[in-house]
């Protein structure tokens, strides 16, 4: 009898290892950055000891949402309606407050058809990692523009667009989300970080992903496209993350470094680049981001974070347990209290 | 003074005594809706059967309204056509409201109005309201509000009410508001006084004593709604205002600040949140059903068209959720604040695709209440929407009801598996039929284990909720779904079935039902016409109905919307009977009355 030796396969706190986290295959395009950003969505799951059983992983309609299939398959998931994954995300944490929710959204999703139910949801603070997969097109349509494509770019057929683009992140940020970010599918350790401290987070927390269709938007003249993405990328800030379970003090390098706690007890750590620009500071934050983008630069980063406002649950003041599986005795009242209704109503 | 009518016919009638209608033509914003409610209640207190029936309009303040009570010693509750006594207090339809009513109707009204230059067959009663509200109001400012109180009372000396009873329906009308009830209580006797000294008597309309209310409630279809979701254990609440439902929801959250707190803590065990949209709110219904809450909304048919594709998706998915229709007359915006059955097939067949919903038709207060509290397990036990279809005569006007019995039964919280349960089963699939009836075993979010996640879609999926495009696994779902909801006939209520056994049969459902029974006395007494009556209670439809229908050579099907949305559903179901299926139709958006119905049974028969 031989045995080969093998190198232990690394397990997180749970003793789940990265596989069990994985989902099914994807049937998306091959080289989509969509498949990069749920890489990435499972490094961060897996690192941050998601409890896969506790995980809501929610979507609408379109290539971003087909996602939720390809990670986390012991996490409960629901494909839902073109754009609406916000209102069934809405009542799963009503009904479960314990639940950790992923939503998978594009820019078709959330910015046309799902645009009020997600400036609503931003306005409840349901706590949420809101992932818009974004590539300024409708793949599962074959090649329309969306609502977040640049003036001056083009379809592949040539068609050029000339209305102004959403952008998803300033508009968050004017709603007052707490925590906003764009990143880069061509850039997998920012999005890992962001992941990580958006999982951290405790409202909803806005993530616009710029994510290159290769199939129908990753020409020369798209803004969208890969390189032109590679190109423009302007990353705001070095980020370092201390997750909650790592007690270890970080050294700060420099005077212009900053960190800020998140609710789970993880750090997150910010160095400029370039830029003086603080995250904290939301209105400035949006000013720098509107005149960037002016400037045809293509910033990425956390763009803004607040902690410790308010969630719907405080709006709600319901109670702090799991309303779903509250016993019929705690919430039928007794046949006295229907009596004193009837009696009122004499 | 009360100048007599020219006529002898007109008011020299029999003197109708616990048997009249009253209508109040008002302004809407102007207070006169205490004031109805006072004069309504007070009947109620003497024991006489009473209905009241506010038609509004779609307006804050400003636009005519028109309040009809109806006395009627033998019970009856639908609207009747034709007004006893008619009391005039908006300038803006005193003329149309005049030239309305038959000869001899008694007419209150405010003197400088001149009403009786406009017709000489009625019974005037100028009153002189300015004069009679500053004697007995020293504010000018409240002069308005208390001047319908004024009509209270001189109607109340017309007619014979007690005046003790009134001051009590005042007092308990504006609950405890100590100077209100003084204020309300004076110039209701200024008006009782001046009546008594300045007008002659008339005897035509009397309201006596009886005993025929005692122990009843007096309710609104959306209270008793919102009483049964409190008492399912509604967990989570997601709605949109909308008339004439809104009222479901805020009684909800009345009851809910009151009887659904957490002791220990003070907060509620239920969570209510208005949303942006209709669609949103059936979102969260959806959603909130699918983690396991017991989870509803409440709307109107507007409401309903844009909550459509949740609906569907709800259906296809197998996620629980109540959605009370409080129907009102469309299509389109239609007349917001006028009745009609007119959403039945929308219902039955919410959004894209062959679907069919488990539908529940509350007739009375108490169904508004078991019904809505049943629903939630029916919602449960088939993992599906299901709606609870009233309307806006039920839902915002005043009924006198028994008072509701406790709903004894647990809740059934349906087919749901949880860790253990798991443990032991080899090969779980969420849509894998295992009892054969239609209904699988689902999970909620959070079930530790590990072996309880699946992935719930609205795209095509197999019995292990995986994606599918394969055309057997689709037609096995849809099949499964319809004998899902056929295996529901079990549990849905069985309709009302009464009469003699002949061959003539009325088919009815929802607020049609006071109208029904008053007409077949109609039809009986009147015409010699006896009729068996069944009301549907809900669908899909159960076996009952089938054997009556069978059992009957003609069936009238009463309904309140022009194209005979439930025939239609009965002739689908039941192409063989479809040509002894009659419409007996109202669509005008007021309440169906029984004359109507006995008049279209008459025509069909003549």
């Amino acid at each position: 009898m031989t045995t080969t030796a093998t190198a232990p396969v690394p397990t997180n706190k749970l003793g789940l290892t990265k596989q069990d986290y994985v989902g099914a295959k994807s049937t998306l395009c091959p080289g989509c950055g969509h498949d990069a950003i749920t890489a990435q969505i499972i490094q961060a799951a897996w690192e941050m000891n998601l409890e896969p059983h506790n995980v809501a992983k929610l979507s609408g309609i379109g290539c971003s949402s087909k996602t939720p299939t390809y990670f986390m398959s012991q996490a409960w998931g629901f494909n839902s309606v073109h754009g609406r994954a916000a209102a069934v995300c809405t009542g799963a944490a009503l009904a479960n407050r314990k639940l950790l929710n992923i939503v998978t959204s594009g820019d078709g999703d959330s910015m046309s058809i799902g645009m009020g139910q997600l400036v609503h949801m931003i306005r409840r603070n349901v706590p949420v990692v809101y992932i818009i997969e974004d590539n300024g097109v409708y793949g599962l349509t074959k090649g329309q523009f969306s609502a977040t494509a640049d003036v001056g770019s083009t379809l592949k057929h040539g068609d050029v667009n000339e209305i102004q683009p959403i952008d998803p992140c300033t508009l968050a940020m004017e709603l007052g989300c707490g925590f906003v970010a764009r990143s880069f599918s061509g850039n997998p350790k920012q999005l890992s970080t962001i992941l990580k401290a958006a999982l951290a987070y405790e409202g909803t927390a806005l993530i616009d992903v710029i994510s290159p269709c290769v199939t129908f938007n990753n020409h020369d003249s798209s803004t969208k496209s890969y390189k032109n993405a590679k190109d423009r990328e302007m990353p705001l800030q070095e980020l370092g993350f201390i997750p909650y379970y790592d007690h270890e003090e970080m050294e700060l390098a420099d005077g212009q470094a900053m960190e800020v706690g998140l609710p789970d007890g993880s750090r997150l750590t910010f160095r400029s680049v370039g830029k003086d620009f603080d995250v904290t500071d939301r209105l400035k934050a949006m000013k720098e981001i509107h005149e960037a983008h002016d400037r045809g630069e293509f910033l990425t980063g956390i763009f803004h974070i607040e902690t410790g406002k308010p969630v719907i649950h405080d709006f709600t003041h319901a109670i702090d347990e799991v309303l779903a599986t509250i016993p019929q005795e705690r919430v039928k009242p007794g046949p006295e209290v229907l009596e004193a209704c009837m009696r009122e109503l004499m | 003074m009360l100048t007599q009518a020219s006529t002898s016919e007109s008011v020299g009638g029999a003197t109708l005594v616990n048997d009249f209608s009253i209508e109040v033509a008002t302004v809407n914003g102007s207070g006169s809706q205490t004031a109805n409610t006072v004069l309504m209640r007070t009947i109620f207190q003497m024991g006489v059967p009473v209905t009241g029936k506010n038609l509004f309009p779609s307006n804050i303040a400003g636009l005519p309204t028109w309040f009809q009570i109806r006395a009627n010693h033998k019970g009856y509750k639908a609207r009747k056509a034709g007004i006893d006594l008619m009391i005039c207090m908006n300038p803006e339809t005193a003329k149309e409201d005049v030239a309305k009513v038959a000869p001899g109707t008694v007419l209150i009204y405010d003197e400088p109005l001149k009403l009786n230059a406009l017709r000489s067959d009625l019974a005037f009663c100028p009153v002189p309201f300015q004069k009679l509200v500053a004697a007995s109001c020293p504010e000018p400012k409240l002069h308005k509000l208390v001047k319908n109180m004024v009509y209270v009372g001189v109607a109340a000396q017309m007619i014979g009410l007690d005046m003790i009873e009134v001051k009590s329906a005042i007092a308990k009308q504006l609950n405890g508001k100590q100077k209100a009830i003084d204020l309300n209580q004076a110039a209701v006797q200024a008006g009782f006084d001046w009546a008594a000294a300045e007008a002659p008597r008339q005897d035509h309309l009397r309201i006596e004593r009886l005993d025929k209310t005692k122990g009843q409630i007096i309710i609104d279809g959306n209270t008793a709604c919102a009483l049964g979701a409190m008492f399912a254990g509604v967990t989570v609440v997601a709605w949109y205002p909308i008339t004439p439902s809104s009222s479901v929801i805020e009684q909800l959250i009345d009851y809910a600040k009151e009887y659904r707190r957490d002791p220990a803590t003070g907060k509620l065990n239920v969570a209510i949140v208005q949303m942006e949209d209709e669609i949103a709110s059936a979102g969260v219904v959806v959603g909130a059903g699918w983690a396991g809450a017991r989870s509803m909304t409440a709307t109107s048919g507007p409401g309903i068209s844009l909550m459509s594709e949740f609906i569907g998706l709800g259906y296809f998915a197998e996620c629980p959720g109540v959605f009370v229709n409080v129907t009102r007359m469309g299509p389109s915006t239609g007349l917001p604040t006028r009745t009609s059955q007119g959403d039945v097939e929308l219902c039955a067949k919410c959004s894209h695709g062959d679907t069919l919903h488990i539908c529940l038709y509350p007739g009375n207060m108490e169904e508004c209440f078991q019904f809505t509290y049943q629903a939630f397990d029916l919602a449960e036990r088939y993992q599906t929407p299901v709606f609870v279809v009233t309307d806006l005569d039920l839902g915002m006007q005043n009924w006198a009801s028994e008072p509701f019995a406790y709903p004894a039964t647990a809740f059934d919280r349906g087919k749901v598996l949880d860790e253990a349960q798991l443990r032991e089963i080899q090969d779980w699939g969420r849509y894998k039929d295992v009892d054969g009836d239609g209904v699988c075993y689902r999970t909620l979010p959070g079930t530790p284990g590990g072996k309880g996640a699946y992935f719930t879609r609205g795209t095509g999926h197999n019995p292990y909720a995986l994606y599918s495009e394969k055309p057997d696994e689709f037609k096995a779902t849809v099949d499964r779904l319809k004998r899902k909801f056929m295996t529901a006939r079990t549990h849905v209520p069985k309709p009302v079935i009464q009469g003699p056994g002949v061959s003539r049969g009325i088919l009815a459902y929802g607020s049609s039902d006071p109208a029904v029974a008053e007409a077949r006395d109609l039809l009986k007494d009147l015409h010699g016409k006896d009729t068996d009556y069944l009301r549907v209670r809900a669908l899909p439809f159960t076996q009952e109905l089938e054997a009556w229908i069978d059992g009957h050579e003609v069936v009238y099907v009463v309904e309140q919307n022009r194209d005979g949305q439930m025939a239609g559903l009965l002739k689908e179901a039941y192409p063989q009977w479809a040509l002894k299926l009659r419409n007996v139709l109202h669509y005008d958006s007021t309440a169906i009355t029984a004359q109507t119905i006995v008049d279209q049974i008459n025509a069909f028969e003549a």
